[in-house]
């Protein structure tokens, strides 16, 4: 079937964001975005893709919430407790040996990952030796990931995931209620460096003991996936942990070698030793 | 025009009324067929097992940027919309949830009939929501076929109902007549 006029004026929008911004969203997987870019016009009103373009280009105010209909994910603290408790399991006693770690939440969003995997350490007697780094492309979502603040009727939820989790504090302890909102302690993030990053078009950073990156990989078409994975497994240790979605694998990738399954259903793998 | 993929959304009530559609396809139907169950997002996914064993289709959950294959029944699993990425594959996302919904039925039909235009069948059964109501008329827009589960033998007729509201081209069809109905557009 030959690409829609929509389907054009989608592409031809993209290679404009690309061009004129730097933000790469050529090779997100299509389906997605084109539901997001068709919300975006259908709420700010305008007739066509080709006229949101237009008002994106030269209107540069329009870009951050652009960025912010592209990106952003709903999520939750210690979302798939299953998973946080494999690495508490599993995970976790191999970054014991090492005397000091680096974390790194790839793609974090509004840091719902981020300060599960704070809390994690914490209760694990690791936060001292860890310095978490925090990454997304949209400076939006990485303001909201540093103040750590969330509606606290999403509280119930956190709380039974992060118990189901293994978590054998309280999750209490780490907030405070105020109004409607929960604030995170600022104690979880004093070793957290937050950095406007590109999976898509940025280098990696290195040394990482731990990459954890959840939910973002399905948003990637398989040339960009393979493109993240390869860059992972750079950013890795030998002997590096990498923990990915549910419903995301490495099965595909031109990188798989280097990877082993180390807990299988959850998702996490480990990169080979030598 | 052939049909090249089937979709089916089905919420309270839905594997009762999955039960009476999916044995029923032949082994040598030809086209993918897409399913939406409204289900509480737990890990596993109980519904695959429980058609693999009365369905002479192949039934798995789909998986992320997994090719679609003629004779195969796909569920969405819980806790992601299930997405046509291209007619010849398949996408998750875990957006936000869709009429309070994910997987929401909406999302793998607006989806499906961008991918396969006039080539797609839609079907709606019970349910007790509106999700499937945009998706379907979506579907019919782009030539797509759409049935509705006669809202008088559903479970729950809500989202039957609401979906002929919003498309009312779509065929009201009872449970047992929709393998027919469908191997019928195949001869088209």
């Amino acid at each position: 079937m030959a690409d829609s006029i929509e389907d054009i004026e989608i592409q031809l929008l993209l290679d404009a964001v690309y061009r004129h911004y730097h933000y790469d969203f050529r090779h997100y997987a299509r389906a997605s975005i084109k539901r997001r870019l068709l919300q975006a016009r259908t709420q700010w009103g305008y007739d066509s893709i080709s006229e949101m373009q237009s008002a994106v280009l030269h209107d540069e105010t329009i870009l951050p919430r652009l960025l912010n209909f592209l990106t952003v994910q709903v999520s939750e603290m210690f979302r798939d407790p299953s998973y946080f408790r494999a690495l508490r399991e599993k995970v976790v006693p191999h970054l014991r040996t090492y005397p000091s770690l680096k974390v790194w939440v790839a793609g974090c969003s509004h840091g719902e990952e981020l300060y599960s995997l704070a809390i994690l350490f914490a209760e694990e007697g690791l936060a001292e030796r860890t310095i978490f780094y925090a990454t997304d492309i949209n400076p939006t979502a990485l303001k909201a990931a540093q103040a750590g603040v969330y509606p606290l009727e999403s509280i119930r939820l956190f709380t039974e995931n992060h118990r189901l989790s293994g978590g054998h504090t309280s999750l209490s302890d780490y907030y405070t209620a105020n109004y409607d909102r929960a604030v995170f302690d600022k104690s979880l993030r004093e070793r957290t460096v937050f950095s406007d990053h590109s999976l898509v078009t940025d280098a990696a950073f290195g040394e990482m003991h731990l990459i954890s990156c959840r939910n973002v990989l399905i948003y990637f078409d398989r040339e960009l996936q393979d493109r993240v994975v390869g860059l992972f497994g750079d950013a890795l240790v030998r002997g590096g942990f990498l923990g990915v979605g549910s419903k995301e694998n490495l099965r595909f990738s031109a990188h798989a070698h280097l990877f082993s399954e180390f807990v299988r259903e959850e998702k996490i793998y480990r990169k080979a030793s030598r | 025009m052939s049909l090249r993929a089937v979709v089916i959304g089905a919420s309270a009530g839905g594997v009762q009324a999955l039960s009476h559609v999916l044995p029923d396809l032949p082994a040598d139907f030809p086209a993918p067929v897409l399913v939406v169950v409204h289900i509480p997002p737990r890990k596993d996914n109980a519904l695959v097992d429980l058609f693999a064993r009365k369905c002479r289709l192949k039934v798995k959950e789909a998986e992320d940027k997994e090719p679609l294959a003629p004779g195969m029944i796909y569920f969405a699993p819980p806790d992601y919309h299930l997405l046509v990425e291209t007619a010849e594959t398949l996408a998750l996302s875990s957006d936000e949830a869709v009429n309070h919904s994910r997987p929401a039925i909406d999302v793998l039909f607006e989806t499906a009939a961008d991918a396969f235009g006039s080539a797609l069948a839609a079907v709606v059964l019970t349910g007790a929501n509106q999700d499937g109501a945009q998706g379907l008329k979506t579907v019919c827009e782009a030539g797509g076929r759409g049935f509705v589960q006669d809202p008088a033998t559903a479970e729950v007729a809500t989202m039957p109902e609401a979906a002929l509201a919003a498309c009312p081209t779509a065929r009201t069809i009872r449970l047992d007549d929709i393998p027919n109905a469908l191997q019928a557009m195949l001869e088209e």
